[in-house]
């Protein structure tokens, strides 16, 4: 009988807590194109962060590399892949200047039988510019194919990504037999600049064996959330938790 | 008719030459040239006694599978002397020349010409011209050369030939023997009411009354030659000589695409070849992932593929040849409506490959092998469909493979240890933690003497990279001093 005066009211609810808002963020499904900068020389945690995102049941994905990439970072190992999760098959293409990474990439972007493109590009070449990538990532999203770009050796230079992300290892977890060897492997990945979603770092695990692909990355905000700058209304509450 | 190809400069026409092939215990002669059948060699002697008789045996391995090719190539190469032509045996061609010997100028000259043009390709052939195909055969493999047979003295032909002429083998030819039935004409004298009783139970294509009866006309025995192979080509004549190739090429693809769709063709392989005025032409070959008979992505395929064309003075005539085709049916095969991915997928490795060459577009091959660079293999994405793998690699790989390893300075506390420190690239990491030794033998079967084992090490070091390094060997092992380390690979 207490409830008649809100009867056939609307009540608003409650705004989500902030942990709940950040402890449960990452990856939203794809987006068109993603820039992935891996940090440190020859460091594989990019290549791993991108494999942990790509689907495991559609088409093949085309791997486009160029010769700078492949003699700096080494040649991708499917066996290691499969390893990794990777069920597709994987069509590599093997070019000598960015150029033709970038002209492969965009041929692929207008297939809608492949599920993903990655392309890697070394040292910031000058025609991996603004453009180049506002191409890239308006024709991945008119076909709906996810592009990833791992670009090593650049500091980040301007691009039309829809984000960008820097990868880079962590110390990775106890082994649970072997207290010497190395256990599950961790990145810290920080998502610098995106266009529909407030940046963020968190530090990122992966586990190949869970049966969903969803399940297999797995984010956890890191303490410091640099996202949030002072002006941001969560802020103090989330200094104060 | 028997065919014998010469592949390469062989010895001299003196020296015995034999072509081998595996039996089922050892190798056996398959074919011998004239010298070695003057010195006694058979086709199914084993090579060991052949070589122990004629010690300067030249013995070389049969490819039986080409020679199976050539002949099937000869069958339509052979259809410039007659319409039907067809494959009889292994090594034998037989032509049905009714109502075409005039063409050549006769019979004897049709032989004549037969023979001089095999030789001309250095192939030895034995001819013989009989108005039924059995007897043909038969006086080709075991008469005299170029015999020609008349219609009506085919018995008389045939009558000095052994039974196995007519192809008589096994039981019924060991049961002639013993009756002293060694020739055609014996067999032809038995009366036909005792032949039919005694192998009555035998298939036609066994019994000896049968084959007697076709060899002597006196039962059908049609020729059933396979069809011509269809050649799809387009052409565009030009009055005057053009130096630019790209305005007549859609019409070219049109006309190709059109010509395909009616036999419900595509092609697997097409080129287009420009024929300049100066009498010289060019070739411009396309290879397709899957057989294709869509105009817009061939015109596409040739998209900056001209550019490097000399076109000298200008050229007259264009032609775009399939030269492999596969069926491909008209039959709708969705009912969504949606587009075919797997024709995406293959439109995309066409494009790629037309561009940037054959080799850089690949899949992943699988190969049996211990060694981590060789589990992997490439091959080109327009050979075929990629292939999974026949049992995962269930040991932890790295994402990334250094090729080739690259050497690293390394600090241990003890040789056979694991690392505690190396600099790589001119950087200085510290081991933390690492897991192993996976040690990997070398493949005696595959490698040179002397390659040293490898010790395998997925190293954890400061800051948290994984490295896999390998030691190449251990101490006095005896394959070289101290041993040498690399890093092969990293993990994610």
């Amino acid at each position: 009988m207490e409830n008649r005066e809100t009867y056939g009211q609307v009540v608003s609810l409650p705004p989500r807590s902030a942990d709940v808002a950040t402890a449960q963020p990452l990856v939203q499904g794809p987006c068109a194109l993603t820039d992935v900068h891996p940090l440190g020389l020859a460091d594989p945690a990019g290549m791993g962060f991108v494999l942990a995102q790509l689907p495991q049941d559609a088409g093949p994905v085309l791997w486009v590399q160029d010769h700078a990439s492949r003699r700096e970072n080494g040649r991708p190992y499917m066996p290691g892949m499969r390893g990794f999760g990777l069920r597709v098959p994987v069509l590599q293409v093997r070019v000598s200047h960015p150029r033709d990474v970038l002209w492969a990439m965009e041929e692929g972007a207008g297939c809608g039988g492949l599920s993903a493109i990655v392309g890697e590009v070394h040292g910031a070449p000058q025609v991996l510019d603004f453009t180049a990538t506002k191409r890239l990532a308006l024709r991945g999203e008119k076909s709906g194919v996810p592009i990833y770009l791992i670009r090593s050796g650049d500091g980040g230079v301007l691009s039309a990504a829809r984000e960008r992300w820097r990868v880079s290892s962590l110390p990775s977890d106890a082994h649970p037999h072997d207290p010497r060897a190395p256990g599950a492997l961790r990145w810290q990945a920080e998502l610098f600049r995106a266009r529909n979603r407030a940046p963020g770092r968190w530090q990122a695990s992966y586990d190949a064996d869970r049966p969903s692909a969803a399940d297999r990355l797995h984010l956890v905000s890191e303490a410091d959330v640099g996202a949030l700058d002072a002006g941001h209304p969560r802020s103090a509450e989330l200094a104060r938790g | 008719m028997r065919a014998t190809r010469e592949v390469r400069s062989l010895p001299a026409a003196d020296v015995p030459v034999v072509l081998t092939r595996q039996g089922p215990h050892g190798p056996v002669v398959c074919a011998c040239n004239d010298a070695a059948t003057a010195r006694g060699v058979r086709a199914g002697d084993r090579v060991v006694d052949a070589q122990a008789i004629n010690p300067d045996l030249h013995v070389e391995p049969a490819d039986l599978e080409a020679d199976a090719r050539l002949v099937e190539r000869l069958v339509h190469w052979a259809r410039r002397w007659c319409p039907w032509s067809v494959q009889d045996g292994r090594d034998g061609l037989i032509l049905d020349m009714t109502g075409s010997t005039h063409l050549f100028g006769g019979e004897r000259a049709v032989l004549r010409d037969m023979c001089q043009r095999f030789a001309l390709q250095g192939l030895s052939v034995q001819v013989a011209m009989a108005p039924t195909r059995g007897a043909a055969q038969a006086l080709a493999r075991y008469g005299n050369a170029r015999m020609i047979c008349g219609p009506d003295d085919v018995g008389d032909c045939l009558a000095s030939l052994p039974v196995q002429a007519l192809r008589i083998g096994g039981t019924p030819l060991s049961v002639l023997t013993r009756l002293g039935l060694k020739t055609i004409g014996l067999l032809a004298g038995v009366p036909r009411a005792a032949l039919m009783r005694r192998f009555a139970t035998l298939p036609q294509d066994q019994n000896p009354l049968v084959l007697l009866d076709r060899a002597l006309g006196r039962s059908p025995d049609p020729l059933n030659g396979p069809a011509d192979p269809v050649h799809f080509m387009a052409r565009t004549r030009l009055g005057e000589p053009v130096i630019d190739p790209y305005p007549h090429l859609q019409g070219l693809v049109n006309g190709l695409c059109d010509a395909l769709g009616e036999a419900e063709q595509g092609a697997r392989q097409v080129v287009l070849t420009i024929y300049r005025i100066d009498s010289e032409c060019r070739h411009v070959p396309l290879t397709m992932a899957r057989p294709t008979r869509d105009p817009v992505h061939l015109r596409r395929l040739f998209e900056g593929k001209l550019d490097s064309i000399d076109p000298g003075f200008g050229f007259d005539l264009l032609t775009l040849s399939a030269t492999r085709v596969e069926p491909v049916s008209r039959i709708q095969d969705r009912l969504d409506g949606k587009r075919d991915t797997q024709a995406d997928v293959a439109g995309l490795v066409d494009r790629l490959s037309a561009r940037l060459g054959r080799d850089k577009v690949t899949w992943s091959t699988w190969v049996q092998s211990h060694s981590p660079e060789r589990v992997e293999g490439r091959v080109p994405a327009l050979a075929g469909a990629p292939v999974p793998p026949e049992a995962e690699v269930e040991v932890d790989r790295p994402l990334r493979l250094l090729d080739p390893a690259e050497e690293v300075q390394v600090l241990y506390a003890v040789p056979e240890g694991p690392p505690q420190q190396f600099r790589w690239r001119r950087v200085v990491y510290r081991a933390v933690r690492h897991a192993g030794p996976e040690r990997i033998a070398p493949e005696w079967w595959r490698d040179r003497p002397g390659t040293r084992l490898r010790d395998y090490y997925k190293v954890e070091v400061q800051g948290g990279r994984r490295f896999w390094l390998y030691r190449e060997g251990v101490v006095h092992d005896g394959r070289g001093g101290t041993p040498r380390w690399f890093v092969h690979g990293m993990f994610a």
